[in-house]
């Protein structure tokens, strides 16, 4: 077969896949969100009541096992910029200005948590291609299997909020993040017990409960009018440690988590607006349920493969036919 | 300690020795850990000694004393340190002061404009306890006059104001809600005045001491905060010096007084601790030098903010506290930090190149493998 040949046979064929590309929308359907799961459980992070103690931060090193991320010549403590392969929590500041007043967009501080949200119809998931990452049916919780990655590491890409993260610096490297302290060999939740960062936390400003639970306890603060004061809960909304009271700061009409690409179970509030804390710009429709329409159908059955290959064959068959008859008439 | 290590330039010590009543090297070891306190170096503690010896540079002190509880000048006698009431009373010349004053009645007021008019521009004025300004003023009163009136008359001609105690810096307990009295603090009253502010509920007797022996030696105040308060003693929250700290920045809290986190001397944060908030240096004196960890948080109850104004008397107990030591610039990520994905570690450089190595020689033997696969049909087809 002659190169040339073998190039415009090629192309041919691809040409024959992307129109069963172009048609099979037909058919693709786009799924809608997926909806919460019933006892979905989740966190609330309170922007306002964060002190910046970083007890979160240690205590979910402390949980999971992880070394701390120095960058100073002092390996002295944990000075992780990010998540990262070793780092599954992280508390990071906004500032402007002077930065002197707390929880002011201009001239002020706040600050911001950055750990998996563990989306209600979660991207890492549906691109997982050998199902290394998965939904808890009934918590929602989202965990990884290292057993079954085969480190691709789509689900980096997969992910809007930059969660999962690869551990660039071991010679075998895995994926990394939050599961809600609910791994094998950690099992918080299964033994009734909430997530080390919210039991940590002095402030009640990560706080452990089911996603509705949480919900309302995040449209309830939404009601409340700056300057009265409040009861805020500690530890797990509901059956909460302690109570604190505190002022109300002036909260955004806005509950990180309520509907962002079909939501999330760990929701945050926050009296800055979320575009200035880092959030990324999310439609209400999660992008799983708009690209799981179109891959999914196209992979259905491997059906497309298989009518690619079908083509292919044909192809490969006929010149080879080809090739044999004009030999024989060299013969 | 040894005597060797000041440098007394002869200076002659026996006066102050019979007047004094303590022994040359308790009186310079004293010098020495108020200037140690202070920050300053063993030359200062030496001229502060002289400035102590030489009683014609005593200056006099008018002491007044508003709504309060005479605590500052209870702690201020209570204080451990070798003859300190001697060397209070010595080193400066006390004409009035109400609760020590022996004589009374209106001899004492007689010898207080004596010393006020004869000390114009000289004397030094403290104040204790709160101004109340309500209906005139007339909910304090000594000798018939108001405190209001007799502040500010004695504020007139001082050479320094010092606002000493809680409750003479910022009005303290009673100019809490609803301060029925009108209750406030000593500069609040005397507008444009400098009042140097020595807070504590009671203060701590070493910040007014060293601030006094500081004027005493140098002639002029010793640097200040936006406050007023001298910036040796109240430039730092207690907690940036709280040696229960590192379990607030691990995480570990006592939750309730008596529970196994409190036992083992974790954070008072969630209790209430207002250290966060709160400027002194408590941490680092404790109180009253009774020594062995005796101060609040030394002893398991969370600080009360007892020196802070707005925080003190006006906070719940155990509610919260805002964390200040964290306005920026500090050790945190900022939002668009990214983290330095560490270079990759050389197992994996070493796995990438072998699987590269095994790639590439797969690829050249297979090539091979075809030519000569290739070579070996076209003899056949020639065969055939």
């Amino acid at each position: 077969m002659k190169r040339r040949d073998f190039l415009k046979n090629s192309l041919r064929a691809g040409a024959g896949v992307l129109a069963g590309a172009v048609v099979a929308p037909d058919d693709a359907e786009a799924r809608p969100n997926l909806e919460p799961k019933e006892g979905a459980v989740g966190m609330l992070y309170d922007s306002t009541l964060c002190v910046g103690c970083k007890a979160c931060v240690a205590m979910c090193k402390e949980v999971n096992g992880m070394p701390p991320v120095t960058i100073s010549e002092i390996d002295a403590w944990d000075e992780a910029r990010d998540l990262s392969g070793d780092t599954l929590n992280v508390i990071k500041i906004y500032k402007d200005g002077a930065g002197k007043t707390k929880d002011a967009e201009v001239n002020g501080f706040a600050f911001e948590k950055r750990s998996c949200m563990h989306c209600v119809d979660p991207g890492c998931v549906s691109v997982c291609p050998v199902t290394a990452l998965t939904q808890h049916p009934i918590t929602g919780i989202v965990s990884y299997n290292a057993d079954a990655c085969i480190g691709c590491r789509n689900c980096m890409v997969g992910c809007p909020y930059n969660v999962p993260q690869f551990q660039y610096d071991k010679t075998f490297g895995q994926i990394n993040k939050c599961q809600m302290c609910n791994q094998k060999g950690v099992e918080r939740i299964d033994n009734g017990m909430m997530t080390g960062c919210a039991e940590a936390c002095p402030t009640g400003a990560t706080l452990f409960g089911t996603r509705d639970a949480l919900l309302a306890e995040a449209k309830r603060r939404m009601e409340l009018k700056p300057g009265e004061t409040y009861n805020y809960p500690r530890g797990d909304v509901s059956k909460p440690d302690s109570y604190h009271e505190k002022t109300v700061p002036a909260y955004k009409q806005h509950i990180w988590g309520e509907k962002e690409a079909g939501g999330t179970n760990v929701m945050h509030i926050s009296s800055i607006s979320f575009d200035k804390l880092g959030m990324p710009p999310l439609e209400e429709r999660s992008a799983a349920s708009v690209a799981e329409g179109v891959q999914h159908s196209l992979y259905n059955y491997l059906a497309l493969p298989a009518v690619a290959l079908a083509g292919l064959s044909f192809v490969v068959k006929r010149n080879a036919d080809k090739a044999k008859d004009q030999k024989g008439e060299r013969s | 300690m040894a005597e060797k290590e000041f440098d007394t330039g002869g200076f002659d010590f026996s006066e102050v020795e019979k007047r004094l009543g303590v022994t040359r090297r308790t009186f310079l070891t004293f010098c020495a850990g108020v200037a140690g306190s202070l920050g300053l170096s063993t030359n200062s503690a030496m001229a502060m000694a002289k400035a102590i010896a030489q009683p014609k540079k005593r200056p006099p002190v008018i002491w007044l004393h508003g709504q309060e509880c005479t605590g500052p000048s209870e702690s201020l006698l209570r204080s451990e340190q070798p003859s300190l009431e001697h060397l209070i009373l010595d080193m400066i010349s006390l004409d009035y002061h109400q609760t020590l004053d022996a004589g009374a009645g209106h001899k004492v007021e007689e010898i207080k404009k004596k010393s006020m008019e004869e000390n114009k521009g000289k004397y030094l004025l403290v104040v204790e306890g709160a101004i109340p300004v309500a209906d005139g003023g007339i909910y304090c009163k000594i000798a018939g006059e108001t405190m209001v009136d007799l502040t500010k008359e004695a504020a007139e001609h001082a050479a320094a104001i010092v606002a000493f105690g809680s409750c003479a810096a910022w009005g303290g307990v009673q100019s809490a809600a609803p301060n029925p009295t009108g209750a406030k603090g000593t500069q609040a009253v005397l507008p444009g005045k400098p009042v140097v502010n020595i807070p504590g509920c009671p203060p701590n007797p070493a910040n007014f001491l060293g601030t006094v022996l500081y004027f005493v030696t140098f002639g002029k105040l010793p640097p200040l905060d936006e406050q007023n308060r001298p910036k040796w003693a109240y430039g730092r929250l207690i907690h940036e010096n709280c040696y229960r700290r590192p379990h607030f920045d691990a995480g570990r809290f006592a939750t309730e007084f008596g529970d196994e986190g409190h036992k083992k001397g974790y954070c008072l944060y969630k209790l209430g601790c207002k250290g966060p908030e709160t400027y002194n240096n408590c941490p680092s004196l404790e109180f009253n030098n009774v020594g062995g960890g005796v101060w609040p948080i030394g002893v398991g109850h969370p600080c009360f903010g007892c020196s802070e104004q707005g925080v003190g008397f006006n906070k719940p107990l155990f509610s919260l506290a805002d964390v200040k030591t964290h306005t920026p610039p500090n050790a945190f990520p900022e939002i668009d930090d990214r983290s330095d994905a560490s270079g990759a570690s050389t197992g994996a450089v070493a796995l990438a190149s072998a699987a590269a190595g095994a790639v590439a020689g797969a690829t050249l033997v297979t090539a091979r493998k075809l030519n000569s696969s290739d070579d070996g049909s076209n003899s056949d087809d020639q065969n055939g």
